[in-house]
């Protein structure tokens, strides 16, 4: 098994669903209903190919089949929320895991300006709202950050990393993935971005959440973190970042309270969401040989910061 | 300084302004003179906003933020790297924002 074969089988997975009645192998050149097949993504963490109304994801090799199958089968009972799975059950391809999907269209990277901040923040108050489905496993947020900060380790040493290992060091056992997480009974998405929305049907149906490799139980305001880190870090502006919360809090999310300053509720996630952003960044500036740009630095500084200030504690919340 | 009732160490915190103690041992707070004042004006001050002055209208009221925020949440359009009212939004923050 090799990456060079999976894409080939990845798209022949795809052609297949897309169809079902007339399923040949043909896993190389142009497929006869003349859609083209076309790439999504390609990362360590995942490959996704689309074909037709089609998207096949290969999942990444360390994932746990059973958690996924949990996650997958999570997804069709989430009507208006989640983007439900073709089939509920993934299946297996060269000793990977793969999952079908419905083709959605997702927000465009060459206008974010134009992002769902209220869609996305009443799709995830609409998903913390509802009753985890019995079986579930914890949300993958604090293990995402944790294997940032690995591969920080990992690039070697470099000036900036010293500020972000400090503000991980200071984080509760919880966000740091070396202990159970508090709120063990509130479904979270685990991953969320702008790259998580699709419209379904493409290209003006409803904004639904995609991507349930991270999908769990745990603390929502690990949802809310991203942006909450990103307006923080005086990237996201303060018109966007209220925008997102106040939708969230009209929708009834229980990851804030409903009005007053949010930051005690998400000061822990939002320092880890930092943390693990800044990570990224470094270990790939330092592969790419190139220093970090502005915005990268301000996140850097950020976790400089954030050394000063032990993270804030929430209410009931142990650390 | 020490918590009075449980004895665990109290850490300092800005709200508002306002620099306040809390337990991290029973989540008490401490007060010192004065302040239960200060956060009360603050919080009335934020239920009752001002009407912005004529001439410089702003969509929404400023946002908390946390301590260890970025400098510019202080002041009125101070150089924000995303870029105001969607112009000229950074690269890197466009590729950020849809990055795991």
């Amino acid at each position: 098994m090799t990456v060079d074969s999976l894409l080939p089988a990845l798209t022949a997975v795809a052609r297949d669903a897309a169809h079902p009645a007339t399923a040949v192998p043909r896993p190389r050149g142009a497929c006869s209903c003349g859609a083209e097949d076309t790439l999504l993504a390609d990362r360590d963490d995942g490959t996704v190919v689309r074909h037709g109304d089609v998207v096949a994801k290969v999942h990444a090799p360390d994932t746990d089949p059973h958690e996924l199958a949990r996650r997958v089968l999570a997804a069709t009972c989430l009507p208006g929320i989640l983007l439900p799975p073709l089939d509920p059950a993934p299946a297996g391809l060269l000793g990977r895991r793969v999952t079908l999907w419905p083709y959605g269209s997702p927000v465009d990277p060459d206008t974010p300006d134009a992002a769902p901040w209220e869609e996305a923040a009443t799709l995830l108050a609409r998903l913390h709202r509802t009753p985890a489905p019995d079986g579930l496993p914890p949300m993958r947020g604090p293990v995402k950050a944790a294997r940032a900060v690995a591969r920080l380790r990992a690039a070697g040493p470099h000036p900036a990393a010293a500020p972000v290992l400090g503000a991980w060091a200071a984080l509760p056992g919880w966000a740091r993935a070396e202990a159970p997480m508090p709120d063990t009974a509130t479904l979270c998405h685990g991953d969320l971005h702008l790259g998580q929305l699709v419209r379904r049907p493409a290209p003006d149906g409803p904004w639904l959440l995609i991507d349930v490799d991270d999908l769990g139980v745990g603390d929502p305001a690990w949802d809310l973190a991203r942006p909450a880190a990103w307006y923080a870090c005086g990237l996201l502006p303060p018109d966007e970042w209220l925008r997102f919360l106040t939708a969230y809090r009209d929708a009834g999310g229980p990851a804030v309270p409903a009005d007053g300053d949010p930051w005690p509720a998400l000061d822990v996630a939002a320092r880890a969401l930092t943390v693990q952003t800044a990570a990224l960044a470094i270990a790939k500036s330092a592969a790419a040989r190139r220093p970090l740009d502005e915005v990268q630095q301000a996140v850097v500084d950020a976790c400089d910061r954030m050394s000063a200030l032990p993270p804030e504690l929430p209410r009931g919340f142990a650390t | 300084m020490q918590c009075p009732k449980c004895h665990a160490p109290m850490h300092t915190y800005n709200r508002n302004g306002v620099q306040i103690e809390q337990c991290s041992g029973c989540r008490g707070i401490f007060l010192d003179y004065g302040e239960l004042e200060a956060l009360t004006r603050v919080e009335s001050q934020w239920s009752q906003p001002a009407p912005p002055p004529p001439g410089a209208p702003q969509a929404y009221p400023s946002a908390p933020a946390p301590a260890w925020g970025a400098p510019q949440h202080g002041g009125h359009g101070g150089g924000h790297y995303g870029g105001h009212g969607g112009h000229h939004r950074h690269k890197s923050f466009g590729h950020m924002l849809f990055s795991s």
